[in-house]
């Protein structure tokens, strides 16, 4: 077999302005020091010693409380509180697993990519101290397949931190061991979802589980299992660190601490932004990323990839801080915080269209409403965007009538994936219906 | 026979599971596979499924299931184009269309000397750096951000060149 072409792909990323020159990144430490995916350079900057710390230090559930007290909620979208997720574990049933969920394939999220790919130890660290606060001694890594290259990369961190003793047997003189391993899926979106991805991962088709009983008392191989996201976990090792306060100096109350903020769409400067939560979405948009190309108007915002409603772009919505409590109230989600801008020059049917194709091929089939609705919406929404119509009927009708496919489809799926396929699709008609006139 | 050829590296994939999960190892093994040729046959599914204690029907269900399976041969290399909304929206369904008609195909089919399939693919977490591709080979997969036609028809003909060489030197096919 041929190999292939020496013509590298560009794998560097590039570096924005910070927030403010007074900020230090928590998780995009890579852009100030670009040499971090070599694990020395890791050590030397202070890497490792929240785990070596913990685990010679703290009890298991004291890592749990730092990490319940510092208001870290899950980066992956759900928004839900890290530390009471930890607590969950069922230590009545043994072994635990970990398994660190970087399968990132919403359209418009493309964080983990840069993290695992930049600043891969942080990231390792975090899920090293997880699986001590749950005291897992097997963890995964759980990529998507297109991440092959990354998986390589992990692979030989990994080794990398077995040769020194950060992974193996009796760390740090102590009785705790783990093995960390990675395991590539192979192109399902389905598979972010957390139970779909342990059956993937039992070798199965990755098609959701019934929750409850949910991972911490019934997950990987049937055992108790903690699943985080990849920025989630590359926060942990910052927490113990630089402690509770620090950690919740950063974003709101509620929302404490930073989150890589995906920028992409109709923008100058699209790209990651690690800012604090809380920020607005204008300072996003205008501030860090440049704005909307020249004599273009901002139109409408996703706020959480193609998951998301269509937000109408007013100054309201301008004004509003993204973070888990705020977002809502101009109608959105936080979600994974993949914030794609849309431009007055986008047609709204043909923006849905796009969603809902994506989330028709990606149905997995095995609840009716998801697999048989999106199938229906897309036929609609081909035609709508298309302006084609049927015989007889009008594009006002045809859009009544994927308004009322939609609301069947709403709140009777199995899984969040047929709920977030109509998102934008109900969002979309109700607040731009100019959009979907002849 | 993979047994035979991979041995060593079929014992490293089994031995991340517990023991009596050897299921696990099913996505890994038929990447193994594909290695060969970029697909798996009916003999290679067999062969796994008899590696892992399960039925062919099992392992066929898996290599459906996903997209990064094929249980057919569809060129050498897949040149796989996002066009999702993000990327859509910096032009990449343009880029596709154009690529396409250079190339003489329609999205979704390979190119007359059997080597390139260029098909659109679903939200590949590149979406700042549209147009981009994956390329996919028996060997794995490589990201190719910020691109523009003439950059992927430049990667084109130096994997037709590669083919070529390896053709004249007899270690391809």
């Amino acid at each position: 077999m041929t190999s292939l072409p020496e013509l590298a792909p560009e794998n560097n990323f590039p570096t924005f302005p910070k927030v403010n020159n007074n900020y230090q990144y928590v998780l995009l430490r890579h852009r100030e020091i670009t040499d971090i995916d070599n694990l020395n350079v890791y050590r030397r900057n202070g890497g490792f010693q929240a785990f070596e710390d913990a685990v010679k230090r703290l009890k298991p559930a004291d890592v749990t409380d730092l990490v319940k007290a510092s208001g870290l909620r899950g980066r992956g979208g759900a928004g839900f509180p890290t530390g009471l997720k930890w607590n969950f574990i069922d230590n009545n049933n043994w072994p635990h697993y970990v398994v660190a969920n970087a399968d990132e394939s919403e359209p418009g999220t493309f964080k983990d990519r840069e993290l695992i790919a930049r600043n891969p130890y942080q990231f390792l660290e975090g899920l090293a101290i997880c699986a001590y606060a749950v005291q897992a001694r097997e963890a995964y890594i759980y990529l998507r397949g297109e991440f092959w290259e990354l998986a390589n990369q992990l692979d030989g961190h990994i080794a990398a931190m077995e040769a020194v003793g950060l992974l193996g047997n009796n760390l740090f003189g102590k009785d705790y061991s783990l093995k960390v391993y990675t395991h590539l899926g192979a192109g399902a979106y389905i598979c972010g979802e957390e139970t779909a991805m342990l059956e993937s991962m039992e070798g199965k088709i990755g098609q959701p589980r019934l929750r409850p009983p949910f991972p911490p008392s019934f997950g990987l191989f049937g055992k108790p299992t903690i699943v985080n996201n990849v920025e989630t976990l590359t926060n942990v090792p910052m927490i113990l660190k630089k402690g509770v306060d620090w950690y919740r100096s950063i974003g709101t109350p509620k929302s404490p601490g930073p989150k890589v903020f995906s920028l992409s769409g109709c923008i100058k400067k699209p790209g990651n932004y690690e800012l604090p939560l809380g920020t607005t979405f204008r300072e996003l948009i205008f501030h860090h990323g440049g704005g909307l190309a020249d004599g273009r108007k901002i139109k409408a915002i996703m706020s959480a990839g193609a998951s998301s409603a269509l937000i109408v772009a007013d100054d309201r919505a301008l004004d509003t801080p993204m973070d888990y409590e705020s977002v809502p109230n101009v109608g959105g989600q936080l979600g994974s915080a993949s914030i794609i801008v849309i431009d007055d020059s986008v047609s709204i049917p043909w923006l849905i269209n796009k969603t809902v194709h994506f989330f028709r091929h990606e149905s997995c089939g095995k609840c009716t409403p998801c697999r048989e609705g999106t199938y229906w919406m897309e036929k609609l929404t081909e035609r709508i965007a298309h302006k084609e119509g049927t015989p007889g009927h009008t594009l006002e009708e045809e859009a009544e009538l994927l308004y009322e496919v939609a609301s069947q489809i709403k709140g009777k799926c199995f899984c969040a994936l047929g709920e977030f396929s109509i998102e934008a699709v109900l969002s979309g008609i109700e607040r731009f219906r100019s959009d979907f006139t002849s | 026979m993979l047994v035979e050829k991979y041995a060593q590296e079929i014992q490293s994939i089994l031995s991340k599971y517990p023991p009596g999960q050897h299921r696990s190892a099913v996505m890994s093994l038929i990447y193994l596979a594909q290695r060969e040729k970029m697909y798996i046959d009916r003999d290679d599914m067999a062969e796994i499924a008899d590696i892992l204690g399960i039925t062919v029907t099992e392992v066929a269900s898996i290599v459906g299931f996903y997209s990064l399976y094929y249980d057919h041969p569809e060129g050498i290399y897949h040149i796989q184009v996002c066009v999702d909304l993000p990327c859509a929206l910096r032009g990449s369904e343009q880029f596709l269309a154009e690529l396409c008609t250079r190339l003489g195909i329609k999205p979704g089919e390979t190119t007359s000397d059997g080597l390139v399939k260029v098909e659109p693919v679903m939200c590949l977490a590149a979406c700042d750096r549209a147009p981009m591709f994956q390329l996919q080979s028996a060997e794995g997969l490589t990201y190719f951000e910020s691109q523009t036609v003439e950059s992927a028809l430049n990667l084109i003909d130096q994997l037709r060149m590669d083919v070529a060489r390896m053709r004249r030197r007899g270690g391809y096919d």
